[in-house]
């Protein structure tokens, strides 16, 4: 039984696409999955599971145990920055959305019936309370051998659940709080996910990069966790006819947020160290955050704006787009638990410069990777990506072959083999 | 006579549509049409229309005894002529009356004046044949964008032949003198110079509807009242201020249209003072003393400095990237690339990127339509991106075009020189033709006294004339020579050696003769 918090095709993120692939790697290695999801819409593939759909559970909430329990959960509040994998659109989208959810009201979770918004609103806390009410309901309903929630959003519906049924919990860690938010955690958040893990039988990290903050900062035991890194969908965007570049420079991009984790201002002044020597190379910036004002006045400060863009938030087509104009692209993360961007970047034969500091690091052989803080190796990195021909093909040829090799089918295995060790 | 001043200013820049990074060297439009259409039309309904009936009633009620003037930017006149013609006739109309000034400005509104004097120059010169074409009259009365001013702008429009500028009675630049006379520039005397009274001008376009201002609200009484607290022996009282001042700064239901309806009769009736414009006080006025303006100054913000265009980086990138394309744009005769040229370089791109919305916010979010200076400065990068490549290429076309004429006169030359060789290389062929017949015949002789003994060359050569020597010689290889001259006297090797420097060739006829003479000797001699 998984216990996710979304799964598509309504995703904000990444984490509902990283579950969907997961489930269909499973499937191929025979393994059946029951996915509980906190609103199902009714179009979701279930070629690979069977997805339970939360809201339809009922609550009795006049029982004595389930009344305690909401009145533990009342007063918590959510803090911003708590969901992984998310692109600057969806960002700004949930700006606008928990700006818009302020002014509603709390409380109808506690009813006895209660349709999930499924969505990360200001009464976040108060759902994944109820959700974990809910799966330990479904638990007792439902014949299966493991538990496997992914993400602290779950974690509470997967505890629940073991201590329901008995069964063993794997909990898998797609991002930890310290990737979110720095060193300024939500402590909620980091309690609900230490928690999960030390109520686990087994962690699944998404890197080893993950897999040593929470051996060290969460205190887990090393000997339950294991790192099963993400892979990719291969998608075939052939018939989607995208444009030529405008310029005749080559074109060098950063795609994410802007924002502290990601790095973007190692990404400025390497471009400043290339403009000084090369003029010949534009760069560009695609994505919002809060670091996009110190950003573009750093740009302009530096005198460089004439070669250095900003897009603002790219969505669907656009990143496409972004893609197909770029002759390389820049991930210089200094903290990113895996980091899908670059394979998607690779998929549309773009070569990548990344962060060492990234768990995508530990599985790409084809892609030139430097500490994030290293401005110097970037712009070394990034100079010779755009000039020396001879290494941007290897990387355009390679790096297209190795993402399409990093399938969630290899992945689903390793993930199989973890269920398996606890039986043994 | 004392006089009273009154100046408004009419411009509207044209403002940049979204323009992203995709668009670089595909989109060629960075205009927003539609935004500028309706912020013209907007402005000629609430503002121009109304405030231009009333300066016409106004005229037609007191004849010469109420004048104003006004400045049109060039862009803003452009404008007028797609969005609002009606506006512009209307203008036309007040202009012909003969009671209203025009002056002269910079054509795009620009700030060329504190980057290129070149390009400053440039922008008066199309902005004073644009009034020309448009109204009829040649503006003697100049006012830079903002009322930017310092000395060396000042001798520069000095320069351009105008013999008065405006600029702002700026409190740091007069300390104690008042901005109510007739100054000088600094650096050439020739130039007057008029100070906006910045107190009684902000008094009308800034507070008259703030309703929290202790003066509030503004009657003609009052601004009478105070017109006539200024010490009598001031001679000029200059009101300047935008004009959207009436009916869209301040708003018609202010009451600012009916202050201006009774405003100079109020004037005329209860002061001394006189309307006069720019170009009347140029002959009526002497000036007090020059006014020294190291560093320029504007009308702008609390400062009156350049702080709302030149305040920070973004503003001070995008200007000098913008100034640095001058020269190449110097070359180009693309009308659309010039005419796009002029609109990038309104003053109002580089206010939008202001980060002073503290101080001066209000004024500084009129008509923007930016949600931030930081997407202000992004958006007018990208299009200045695709500006450049496009000046670029032009510019690389009118190297193009010079490299080609500069190949095709190599190339001329080139021809002329290979045409010029081929006929050496002839003419050095037959030479050496001529030359080796010559040495076919000569050559057994030679051989002979090549293979002759010493002593035997001795009497031979004793028996022949140096002018024969030297033509043998001449003819000889180094082996002949080098064998004959040891059995020369050493007189007559000197003989040999001084003529033959003296001669250059020897014809053919010479070596027969040579050789005949050489012939019989040998045969006299040895038989």
């Amino acid at each position: 039984m998984m216990f996710g918090w979304e799964f598509p095709p309504h995703i904000t993120g990444g984490l509902g696409t990283a579950c969907f692939g997961l489930t269909k790697g499973l499937a191929k290695h025979g393994v059946e999955v029951l996915f509980v999801v906190p609103k199902a819409y009714g179009d979701e593939s279930q070629e690979a599971v069977r997805l339970l759909n939360a809201s339809d559970v009922t609550i009795d909430i006049d029982k004595e145990e389930n009344r305690t329990y909401w009145e533990r959960v009342q007063y918590m509040e959510i803090g911003s920055n708590i969901i992984p994998y998310v692109g600057p659109e969806q960002f700004e989208k949930l700006n606008e959305e928990s700006f818009l959810q302020s002014e509603s009201d709390r409380s109808p979770v506690f009813s006895q019936h209660y349709e999930f918004s499924g969505k990360y609103g200001s009464n976040l806390m108060e759902e994944v309370a109820r959700y974990a009410l809910v799966g330990s309901a479904l638990a007792t309903q439902h014949d299966f051998d493991v538990i496997h929630a992914h993400d602290w959003l779950t974690y509470p519906a997967g505890v629940a659940a073991k201590e329901s049924t008995g069964k063993p919990l794997i909990v898998h860690m797609h991002a930890t709080e310290f990737d979110r938010s720095g060193e300024n955690v939500n402590t909620q958040v980091y309690a609900m996910e230490r928690h999960g893990m030390e109520m686990a039988d087994r962690v699944i990290t998404v890197s080893n990069l993950t897999r040593r903050t929470v051996i060290e900062k969460y205190g887990i035991d090393p000997r339950k966790v294991f790192t099963v890194h993400n892979a990719v969908e291969p998608v075939d965007k052939s018939d989607i006819t995208l444009p030529e570049k405008g310029v005749t420079e080559k074109v060098v991009t950063f795609l994410g947020r802007i924002t502290y984790q990601k790095g973007p201002e190692y990404f400025v002044e390497a471009a400043r160290k290339i403009l000084n020597k090369d003029q010949n190379i534009r760069f560009v910036m695609a994505g919002t955050g809060d670091l996009l004002n110190k950003t573009v006045q750093r740009v302009a400060q530096l005198r460089i704006g004439h070669r250095f863009h900003f897009t603002g938030f790219l969505k669907g087509e656009d990143v496409d787009k972004m893609f197909a104009m770029s002759d390389v692209f820049v991930m210089p993360s200094i903290s990113e638990p895996f980091g899908i961007v670059p394979l998607e970047a690779m998929r549309s034969n773009v070569p990548v410069v990344i962060s060492k500091q990234s768990g995508v690091a530990e599985v790409l052989k084809h892609a030139l990777k430097v500490d994030f803080w290293d401005v110097d190796g970037l712009a070394d990195a990034i100079y010779g990506l755009c000039h020396y021909d001879a290494l941007s093909d290897i990387f355009i040829k390679h790096g297209k072959e190795e993402v399409d090799s990093l399938k969630w089918e290899h992945a689903a295995k390793l993930v199989k083999n973890v269920y398996e060790s606890i039986f043994l | 006579m004392r006089s009273i001043c009154f100046y408004f200013q009419v411009h509207q820049p044209f403002r940049l549509r979204t323009y992203r990074f995709f668009d670089i060297g595909k989109n060629q439009y960075y205009f927003d049409e539609y935004y500028n259409r309706t912020i013209m039309r907007r402005i000629a309904e609430k503002s121009y229309l109304p405030m231009n009936e009333l300066l016409m009633e106004l005229i037609e009620e007191y004849g010469a005894q109420f004048r104003i003037s006004l400045s049109f930017s060039g862009i803003a006149i452009e404008q007028m002529e797609v969005y609002a013609p009606e506006v512009l006739d209307s203008f036309k109309k007040l202009i012909a009356t003969g009671q209203v000034e025009v002056l002269g400005e910079t054509y795009a509104h620009s700030l060329s004046a504190l980057k290129d004097m070149t390009e400053f120059k440039k922008q008066i010169s199309s902005h004073i044949e644009k009034i020309q074409k448009t109204f009829g009259v040649s503006p003697v009365t100049f006012r830079n964008t903002e009322l930017i001013y310092s000395d060396e702008i000042g001798a520069q429009v000095a320069d351009m032949g105008f013999s008065l500028m405006l600029t702002e009675g700026a409190k740091h630049v007069l300390g104690w003198k008042s901005p109510n006379y007739m100054y000088a520039n600094a650096i050439n005397p020739k130039l007057k110079v008029l100070l906006r009274n910045f107190r009684l001008s902000d008094d009308i376009s800034l507070r008259f509807s703030q309703q929290n201002w202790s003066e509030w609200p503004l009657t003609t009484e009052k601004f009478v009242g105070w017109l006539n607290e200024i010490n009598p022996k001031e001679e000029v009282v200059n009101i300047f201020m935008d004009y959207e001042t009436f009916g869209e700064y301040q708003w018609a239901g202010s009451g600012i249209f009916d202050f201006m309806k009774v405003l100079p009769a109020a004037i005329l009736s209860k002061t001394d003072l006189k309307f006069a414009t720019p170009g009347q006080l140029v002959h009526t006025l002497q000036p007090v003393s020059a006014i020294h303006v190291p560093y320029p100054i504007s009308w702008t913000d609390e400062e009156r400095d350049l702080t709302a265009w030149m305040g920070n980086n973004m503003q001070n990138e995008a200007l000098e990237r913008l100034y640095d394309l001058t020269s190449k744009v110097q070359h180009i005769h693309d009308e659309e690339l010039l005419r796009d040229w002029n609109y990038l370089q309104a003053s109002d791109h580089f206010y939008f990127m202001s980060t002073k919305w503290f101080s001066d916010g209000g004024l500084h979010a009129h008509f923007n339509h930016y949600p931030s200076p930081y997407e202000a400065y992004i958006n007018y990068m990208n299009v200045l991106a695709d500006f450049s490549i496009r000046v670029e290429n032009q510019s690389a076309g009118f190297l193009e075009r010079s490299e080609e004429l500069l190949e095709k006169g190599i190339k001329l030359g080139k021809e002329l020189g290979k045409s010029a060789i081929k006929g050496l290389e002839k003419t050095r062929k037959s030479v050496q033709d001529t030359l080796k017949k010559g040495e076919e015949t000569v050559q057994p002789i030679f051989e002979d006294l090549l293979n002759m003994s010493n002593v035997k060359l001795k009497q031979l050569l004793r028996e022949l004339e140096t002018d024969d020597l030297v033509v043998a010689l001449k003819e000889a290889g180094d082996e002949l020579r080098n064998k004959v001259m040891p059995n020369l006297t050493v007189k007559t090797r000197k003989a040999v050696e001084e003529a033959s420097s003296k001669i250059e060739k020897v014809t053919r006829q010479q070596v027969k003769k040579v050789r005949k003479t050489i012939d019989n000797k040998m045969h006299q001699l040895f038989g």
